[in-house]
């Protein structure tokens, strides 16, 4: 296996993403890279898992045991945070929320397995914003109709649309910047402290993997997440 | 010894990338002030502690955005090297 895929294996400080293999489609070269192979790692472990939940529930018993009950404790807590923020709104929004928290998470935390994780990579995290805009833009024109729409671009006057417009397309820029930027410094910091330190880098670092992959993975885990349904719910208005 | 143009611009995106992480004082400081209110507001009402918690990470989240920009700059001029040919 690659050296870029399993972090942890030493030797050197490599923090980047590699190309495995090319291939051309309409003139372009593009690259099969480690992110992808680490995220068919992630989409395996969480498709393997669903598919257990699944018959687990399909044949659920009266009296929740074992896996029955981690499966309801998940699922409540989501549902949970969703309702939480987005009130009504939250049934239709609770399957697209878990499902983005569930594999934010996963990815953010394979770095304790020794992948590097895929939201180290801006292309997957600006996908995941892109995702918010268009749900965010979706959402405005279909609550707020196209009227709403100007008069909120055109907010205290017409003349600060384009302020507005530029605001607009900060917040995926944001989202993904915080995600990407979050996860990639605690990898660059695992592989310095593994890169450099050589033998000495046994145990111990197990801590800081708690710090940088854990909680800083499940806190920017909890905040993409928060925004996205904070800025839907916005988009959606009061009626 | 022979410095040539390339090798000045590694040097001074080195130096640039030490000033751009300057940036993290900011949300150091805002981290600390986020941080100190929610002390004094478990303080006040120790009942509502998951809750101010939970809006204290999540404001300090926010507020760290601006200090990642800035080490996005440094990570960026160390390693992509944008301005060197």
């Amino acid at each position: 296996m690659d050296n870029a895929i399993l972090m942890a294996s030493g030797a050197d400080i490599d923090i980047m993403v590699h190309g495995l293999f090319s291939y051309e489609i309409f003139g372009q070269t593009c690259w099969i890279t480690t992110t992808h192979v680490c995220m068919l790692l992630v989409m395996a472990v969480l498709i393997g898992f669903f598919i257990a939940a699944n018959r687990k529930i399909k044949h659920a018993k009266e009296v929740p045991d074992g896996f029955q009950n981690v499966i309801e404790l998940i699922v409540e807590m989501l549902d949970k945070m969703v309702k939480g923020v987005m009130g009504v709104n939250s049934s239709k929004f609770a399957n697209y929320i878990s499902t983005i928290f569930i594999f934010i998470l996963m990815s953010n935390i394979s770095g304790i397995f020794g992948l590097r994780p895929p939201t180290a990579d801006y292309g997957v995290t600006f996908a995941l914003g892109v995702m918010t805009f268009c749900l965010i833009h979706f959402n405005k024109f279909k609550h707020q109709h196209v009227s709403g729409v100007l008069k909120g671009l055109c907010d205290p006057w017409p003349i600060w649309a384009p302020i507005n417009i530029i605001s607009d397309i900060a917040v995926p820029v944001s989202l993904s910047l915080r995600l990407f930027a979050n996860i990639l410094s605690g990898t660059i910091i695992m592989a310095l402290v593994y890169g450099l330190l050589g033998w000495i880098a046994t145990f111990w670092p197990s801590v800081l993997h708690v710090y940088f992959d854990l909680f800083s993975g499940a806190i920017q885990t909890y905040v993409f997440c928060m925004l996205t349904m904070t800025y839907v719910n916005d988009a959606i208005g009061s009626d | 010894m022979n410095i040539s143009g390339n090798d000045l611009i590694l040097a001074c995106s080195a130096i640039g990338a030490g000033l751009a992480v300057i940036a993290g004082i900011g949300p150091g400081v805002g981290q600390g002030i986020a941080a100190g209110y929610a002390a004094n507001a478990v303080g006040r009402n120790p009942g509502a502690k998951s809750d101010i918690t939970s809006t204290m990470l999540l404001g300090q989240a926010v507020a760290e955005t601006t200090g990642l920009y800035g080490l996005l700059v440094a990570i960026l001029l160390l390693f992509v090297k944008p301005l060197t040919w």
